[in-house]
């Protein structure tokens, strides 16, 4: 076992993990954020995508030793501390950006790491961008829409 | 996943001396690593993590060359050397997905060689140095078949050189799901030659397409590629994405578009 230390969503944490822990496993099953969703075991999906040090990480390519000292953001981060959901989170459900919603964490991550690096982005580089993001039920298009209404909400 | 032991040296020494002790592996990006390992297709006892290493990270240029550290990540490439190497930032912006390339780095790419690797492409095209703790290995002399390298076990790649090209281009094909390349094709104009490298096509893995780069260096036109025979289909890789004679016949395709990418 090896001592860890990390931020999560703001919160300080430290635990004993095995190195073979996945970060997707320490945030799911040690922590409880289950928000952070595993949709495949190829690093396709990125339904686990979080933010590490600002940066869209898969969660579950990742061990929770190499986190060690690194702020995380996970989906529970996204919505106000009451509850109330982000201007990305408001702007699935306005547009109708999801139905079975197992995507929708990573999707929400990805969107707001594609927006702080480019606030105004095109239908096309929103594409480009969501790559790595498999949905089985939208067919993309609502999501499209729903990171595009969030860039406009956001100015 | 098997268990293992993680330990994170600070210099490249160090790491050379955890590399000798056990059945070690070194841990890069994980971007390759990581998702073999929760397959069980590997089972070291150590993985030596790159991650505090001093001076594996960042880009050099001057004096007719391109040096990037190993640990560099794609992401940084394709920033950075946007205005500097077009070829080399594209090529890096097109691997994967952000997520990947935000981890994922050159060094991991290269140490690795899959046969459908983007990097590889731009390393043998370009004639790159491959620069270890322990010597200077020419890209000729470093890809040596499907996932096999001129590296010893417990060498460390620390950087890779590339000399700067009058034009260079690179045309990828991508397989959709994978988003690795089915075929992939770099051209480069150096000084006096023209160098042709062609990733995802064959058995061998990447390769030098010498007919190409003779026809190039007397004409350097998409109609000189015209002209050619595609390179021989029983060579190439056949499976369920494409077939041998398919993945020919697109060498030739992107090689042309990666020529009138040159301009
Ligand atoms: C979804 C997905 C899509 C991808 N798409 C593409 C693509 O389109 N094109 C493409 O080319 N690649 C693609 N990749 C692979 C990606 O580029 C990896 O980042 C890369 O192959 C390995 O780099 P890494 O830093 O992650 O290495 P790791 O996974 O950490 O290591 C890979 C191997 O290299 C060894 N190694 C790592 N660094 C060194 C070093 N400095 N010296 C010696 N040995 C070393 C390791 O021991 C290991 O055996 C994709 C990966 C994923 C998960
Ligand atoms: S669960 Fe991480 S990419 Fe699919
Ligand atoms: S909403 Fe069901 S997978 Fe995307």
């Amino acid at each position: 076992m090896v001592e860890i230390s990390m931020t999560v969503n703001g919160k300080p944490v430290t635990a004993q993990v095995e190195p073979r822990t996945l970060l997707v496993t320490f945030l799911r099953e040690h922590l409880g954020l289950t928000g952070t969703h595993v949709g495949c075991d190829t690093s396709q999906c990125g339904a686990c995508n979080v933010h590490v040090n600002g940066m869209l990480a898969k969660s579950c390519t990742m061990l929770a030793v190499e986190a060690d000292g690194a702020e995380i953001v996970t989906i529970e981060g996204m919505a106000a501390p009451d509850g109330t959901l982000g201007v990305i989170q408001q702007a699935f459900q306005d547009h109708h950006g999801l139905q079975c919603g197992f995507c929708t964490p990573g999707m929400v991550m990805s969107a707001a790491a594609l927006l702080r690096e480019n606030p105004d982005p095109s239908e096309e580089e929103i594409r480009a961008f969501l790559e790595g993001n498999l949905c089985r039920c939208t067919g993309y298009h609502n999501i499209v829409k729903a990171v595009r209404a969030a860039a406009e909400a956001m100015g | 996943m098997y268990a293992f032991e993680f330990v994170k040296p600070k210099t490249v020494e160090e790491a050379v001396a955890a590399l000798r002790e056990g059945e070690a592996k070194v841990l890069a990006g994980g971007q390759t690593l990581i998702p073999t390992l929760k397959q069980r297709l590997a089972a070291p006892e150590k993985l030596v993590s790159l991650a505090g290493v001093e001076g594996l990270r960042g880009i050099r240029t001057g004096d007719g060359v391109v040096e990037i550290g190993a640990g560099t990540t794609h992401a940084v490439i394709a920033r950075e050397l946007a205005g500097a190497v077009p070829a080399l930032a594209a090529l890096a912006g097109d691997i994967g997905d952000p997520a990947v390339r935000n981890r994922g780095t050159i060094g991991g790419s290269l140490a690795n060689n899959d046969p459908s690797a983007d990097w590889p492409a731009a390393v043998l095209g370009l004639g790159a140095t491959v620069v270890t703790d322990r010597r200077e290995i020419a890209a000729d002399d470093f890809f040596q078949g499907l996932f096999t390298t001129a590296l010893e076990e417990d060498e460390i790649i620390t950087a890779v050189r590339f000399p700067m090209p009058k034009t260079a281009a690179y045309a990828k094909f991508d397989q959709p799901a994978s988003r690795f390349a089915l075929v992939g094709v770099f051209v480069a104009r150096l000084d006096g030659n023209v160098r042709v490298a062609v990733t995802g096509a064959s058995e061998n893995g990447v390769f030098r397409w010498q007919a190409a780069e003779a026809a190039l260096g007397a004409d350097f036109a998409p109609a000189a590629v015209e002209a050619l025979a595609p390179p021989p289909a029983e060579e190439m890789i056949s499976d369920l994405h494409g077939a041998g004679d398919y993945r020919a016949h697109l060498v030739k395709v992107m090689t042309k578009r990666a020529v009138a990418a040159c301009g």
